[in-house]
């Protein structure tokens, strides 16, 4: 997979919110890349910055945030600096994204099949009849039953977890090469959520898609991704191979919050905690970032902030590997 | 620890909602009233000093108990009793009512945005009038503030000055103000990040310790309920599918609900596994399917599930409201991995 060139790559990505107190920095530094059929996840607190690398990606970052830095290229070819129109192309033929809540990503005024056929005429080079025969053929595959029935129907008359498959297929349709897909399972019972994890699975297997899956569920992680990112106060602190992260992470700041996930399979009198809270991005604290809530901190941490270090197994932006210090 | 005397005891207690249309509708569309039969007869008892848990998915019902457990819904049938009493002759007096209190999930809802931390904290020991001078007040505030690991400083701030997990230690502070003895959690860590998450069910654990407290807890989250309860009920559209002790309900869980339940939550362990779906969804509860409700995903099911109402029954020492437990039939469905890797 290694020898493959990546389909996404995000270089020294830097995203910045003037506001009148000065400017905030949300994404420092970003680097990753994806390869085709790849999953990538993408894991942190809340205010870590994943969604808002997924919507720099895809190009949908609220005003005033902008990027200042760092460039974002798909297929080779640069798309952060696209104008509107040209990058509304990209977006839903070349990447294709599914958000957290299918309420807000459907449009309740018209019917499933047409805001389906909509996408695939704008996207792909088919006629209307074509169109419809095809928004029930993955109104199908995405498990919808009674497909050509319901095709006709409006959001409004499916369920959560039906809706949800709608906006899946609705990502899928004009068949993108990736798809950037920010809690797509959150709002979902776990009974429900197993069904279209299972879903995105199969279909990225069998289409070659590469995903990048943003997500607080370390569970959806472990099952799901390839290699995984974690972030902390906008940056990455550790990325490599979900099972290094996930069972043996290097970084502490990984290593804690995989540390705080209830375990199912046993009773533990006390859980391992994180203590204190994420820093506000006003508020970063200088040298690394976890500094402050790190069990292992020294001296440096408070100096200098880490970048990305071999690690072994993974890279983490983490002193604890630097050879020098290792020496010392 | 069973045998304490119970703090909460629920019978047979049922909750429906009319969600019928508007009259001038009905009569348009000749179609009669609806009901949302959000409880529909579910007994427990928790006795003083443990924790009672129940777990289900969005709409089972578990948080409108939440809410008749503390008397902010009437029930339409059966009863609460709390601590010997009716819930409703209890809630009559503010003595009684002191003793309990409730935890809400959003934190960033349930404080009162103008309002500074320590107004929020003195107003149950204001109301009920469990301090005779202002000193008393904010040192009692003081305190609080303490025991769940803020510092008496934030008396002054407001609650947007706080992160999900503090102004979640600031709710719990609030309910305890009162010094209460049953508190009811209704998921109060499903909104915040799981670093926080483990540090609020560790102050959960020690004030309960601590104070002797008695919660019943409601989530949605198996490995977080594992956590806490000494029993846990599992329910199912309004009705309870298994109540059992909580190491019970995870070496051998009974109910193919429960089974299903277990087998679908992904683990870190899962790396590379599949894990098993339950089919279909949860059933709308206007129209509950006839007889036992979950038999339309049930891969146990017969003629008899789907015609005759199961009730909750003794299976060992946990209690299960199955016509294939009842019958022996359940070995057919396999354990869930979670239980065969304890086994």
């Amino acid at each position: 997979m290694s020898n493959t060139p990546p389909l996404l790559e995000v270089q020294n990505l830097r995203v910045e919110f003037p506001t009148r107190r000065g400017t905030l920095v949300a994404l420092d530094d970003v680097s990753f890349s994806i390869s085709p059929g790849e999953v990538l996840g993408v894991v942190g607190e809340s205010g870590a910055g994943k969604s808002m690398t997924g919507a720099a990606i895809i190009g949908l970052l609220e005003p005033p945030g902008r990027i200042a830095r760092g460039k974002i290229l798909l297929n080779g070819k640069r798309i952060d600096n696209l104008r509107y129109e040209q990058m509304r192309r990209i977006r839903g033929k070349e990447i294709g994204a599914i958000f957290q809540d299918p309420l807000t990503t459907l449009n309740p005024l018209y019917t499933v099949g047409r805001q389906l056929a909509e996408t695939m005429t704008t996207h792909l080079p088919i006629g209307p009849g074509e169109a419809r025969k095809r928004a029930i053929e993955w109104l199908e595959l995405v498990g919808i039953p009674a497909a050509a029935q319901r095709i006709d129907s409006y959001p409004h008359e499916f369920s959560g977890g039906m809706r949800q498959r709608v906006v899946i297929a609705l990502a899928l349709c004009a068949e993108p090469k990736l798809i950037v897909a920010d809690e797509p399972t959150t709002a979902l019972d776990v009974s429900i959520q197993a069904q279209v994890i299972a879903l995105l699975k199969t279909l990225a297997r069998e289409k070659g898609t590469a995903m990048m899956l943003v997500t607080h569920d370390m569970g959806v992680i472990a099952e799901t991704a390839d290699r995984v990112a974690v972030m902390y106060a906008g940056r990455i602190a550790e990325i490599g191979p979900v099972r290094e992260v996930v069972k043996h992470a290097n970084h502490p700041y990984s290593a804690g919050l995989m540390g705080s996930i209830p375990p199912l399979d046993r009773r533990v009198e006390r859980l391992a905690q994180i203590d204190g809270a994420m820093p506000r991005l006003s508020a970063i604290p200088k040298g690394c970032a976890y500094n402050p809530r790190c069990p292992q901190v020294f001296d440096k941490c408070r100096e200098m902030r880490p970048d990305l270090i071999d690690a072994g197994t993974t890279r983490a932006a983490c002193w604890l590997f630097d050879t020098e210090v290792a020496r010392g | 620890m069973a045998d304490a005397p119970p703090m909460l005891e629920v019978r047979d207690l049922a909750r429906h909602f009319d969600v019928s249309r508007p009259l001038l509708q009905r009569m348009v569309t000749r179609e009669g009233k609806r009901t949302l039969r959000a409880v529909d007869g579910i007994s427990f008892a928790i006795p003083k000093g443990t924790t009672l848990s129940l777990v289900g998915e969005s709409g089972c019902g578990k948080s409108t108990v939440a809410r008749l457990c503390v008397g902010l819904y009437a029930p339409t049938a059966g009863a609460v009793v709390f601590d010997g009493r009716d819930l409703a002759e209890a809630r009559a007096l503010a003595d009684q009512r002191r003793r309990m209190q409730m935890i809400f999930q959003d934190p960033y809802a349930s404080l009162n945005p103008r309002w500074r931390v320590g107004d929020i904290i003195a107003e149950p020991i204001r109301a009920f009038g469990l301090v005779h001078s202002r000193a008393e007040q904010e040192a009692r505030v003081a305190e609080l503030l303490t025991q769940v690991g803020l510092s008496p400083l934030d008396r002054v701030k407001f609650p947007h000055e706080f992160s999900g997990g503090q102004r979640q230690r600031i709710s719990i502070a609030r309910a305890l103000s009162s010094n209460p003895e049953f508190l009811v959690c209704d998921e109060p860590t499903s909104a915040l990040d799981v670093s926080v998450q483990a540090q609020i069910l560790n102050l959960m654990k020690e004030l309960q310790q601590r104070l002797g407290l008695t919660f019943l807890f409601i989530s949605h989250n198996l490995a977080v309920v594992r956590q806490v309860s000494d029993r846990i009920g599992v329910m199912y559209l309004g009705r309870l599918a298994e109540l059992s002790p909580a190491e019970t309900l995870f070496r051998r869980p009974r109910h193919p609900y429960t089974r299903a339940l277990m087998e679908a939550i992904p683990d870190l362990d899962m790396t590379g596994r599949e894990r098993i779906p339950v089919g279909g969804e949860v059933p709308s509860p206007i129209t509950p399917p006839s007889g036992c409700t979950f038999h339309p995903r049930c891969p146990l099911a017969n003629d008899r599930c789907k015609r005759e109402r199961p009730e909750l029954k003794p299976a060992g020492d946990a209690m299960v409201a199955c016509h294939a437990v009842e019958e022996g039939r359940d070995d057919a469905m396999p354990m869930p991995a979670i239980a065969r890797d304890a086994a």
